[in-house]
């Protein structure tokens, strides 16, 4: 017990710097990744074509990758972001690039007689969308949306690379100083108690959409 | 009143018509009855602005109407065969959706004009139901207290019998004679003659009338 008081504030300070991460990756790569789902159905080849490469490279390298090439890769030519920043940007063009062929399969299953209604009726092409399509998309892509979620939790660890003070690097340190793996006991239990979190406000959400079918 | 004249729809080298000519007066009931397939459908779609026409001319009420792309047009309201109805609203919401934010009337007039259309069409404290617990016959009259609400000029039926009951047949049928008796044109789009007989003033036989 007493040990664990000692451990604690380290690690406390380590779950800001996840909790950062996570709650701002959300926040960013939502709507870029509605914004790059869209595009995706542009009419102009050019932007189809930048936007396929674009998730093509997010998908098809590692985060890891990733966050290393944005922290110390662009310090190379002259970008210097501080850690942090280096971390939600990485994360949040990756989380976009996956969040938006969520997306994408999302607006895919709405039919087009949502689309003609709402013409004939006169609604411009946003209302259309944020009224009547973006709704039914969120409700459809919801489970698959709280599976990225949950990845998301535990793909802020990845932050070490880079230097940034996680909950895990915080663990880390505390055991191979002490020599004991109660640190990551400790950690492995936050990390659940983040993720159970999130399962019941998904469970919340996909309710709460489930008043209509 | 519409008018249509000359209207040619070509997909590539397949002519589905040409030449259309075909008047719908104010308050009266037109019927387009023939087999599917044969471009009735289309027809509607092209009035509605949702597809285009190679060439010809669209009136209403005397004023031309593009059948080119990228209009809006909410002088034709339209009951689609599957309704089309937004599964994500309520009933209410479907309806006042449109006047609200396309025609910026305020909630509550267009709620209470949305309570007083579902009256007239025997849907009485059906409001806040949402679509999927509807029967096909209540969306169907969902779907034109939606259009009804729009004030258009004139609404316009796809296939309104098709996969509905004689119970629910008989009650649409009821329906577009209520709106009748309360001057609203109607076009209706149909492949079931003795519905159309029942219904309409005058019928359009697609299969006979119009050229390819």
């Amino acid at each position: 017990m007493k040990y664990l008081m000692e451990i604690l504030p380290g690690i406390l300070t380590g779950l800001q710097s996840t909790l950062g991460v996570f709650f701002i990756t959300l926040l960013g790569s939502i709507p870029l990744g509605i914004l790059v789902s869209v595009g995706m159905k542009s009419p102009y080849f050019t932007i189809r074509w930048l936007i396929n490469g674009y998730i093509w490279i997010m998908r098809g390298t590692p985060l890891l990758l990733q966050l290393i090439f944005i922290y110390y890769g662009l310090s190379m030519i002259g970008i210097n972001f501080p850690r942090f920043e280096a971390a939600v940007l990485a994360f949040v063009v990756n989380y976009a690039a996956y969040l938006a062929e969520i997306f994408r399969g999302g607006l895919q299953s709405i039919p087009k007689g949502q689309y003609d209604a709402a013409k004939v009726l006169g609604f411009s092409r946003s209302q259309t969308f944020f009224k009547i399509v973006l709704p039914q998309v969120i409700k459809i892509i919801m489970p698959s949306f709280g599976n990225e979620v949950i990845n998301l939790v535990k793909d802020t660890s990845l932050v070490y690379v880079i230097g940034l003070g996680d909950i895990l690097r915080a663990g880390s340190i505390a055991a191979s100083r002490d020599v004991t793996l109660i640190p990551y006991l400790v950690v492995g239990i936050l990390y659940l108690i983040m993720t159970a979190a999130v399962t019941v406000s998904l469970r919340r959400s996909e309710k709460r959409l489930s008043i209509w079918r | 009143m519409l008018e249509i004249k000359g209207l040619t729809k070509k997909y590539g080298q397949n002519v589905i018509f040409k030449d259309l000519d075909l008047t719908l007066n104010n308050g009266e009931v037109l019927s387009v009855i023939g087999p599917s397939g044969i471009g009735k459908t289309t027809l509607i779609k092209i009035m509605t602005g949702l597809e285009t026409a190679n060439s010809g001319q669209v009136f209403i009420d005397g004023e031309e109407f593009g059948i080119g792309d990228g209009r809006l047009n909410a002088k034709i309201g339209i009951i689609f065969q599957d309704f089309n109805l937004f599964p994500n609203y309520t009933v209410l919401d479907n309806i006042t959706l449109a006047p609200v934010n396309v025609n910026k009337l305020s909630k509550k007039a267009a709620k209470q004009e949305a309570i007083e259309l579902l009256d007239t069409l025997g849907m009485k404290d059906k409001e806040i139901l949402y679509p999927y617990q509807l029967s096909g016959g209540q969306k169907q009259r969902v779907a034109i207290a939606r259009a009804l609400a729009m004030h258009p000029n004139i609404i316009a039926y796809d296939e309104p019998t098709s996969g509905l009951d004689e119970h629910s047949t008989r009650q649409v049928a009821a329906v577009i004679k209520q709106l009748k008796s309360s001057g609203v044109t109607q076009l209706v789009i149909t492949h079931d003659q003795y519905f159309a007989e029942l219904i309409s003033d005058r019928i359009f036989d697609f299969a006979q009338e119009v050229q390819r």
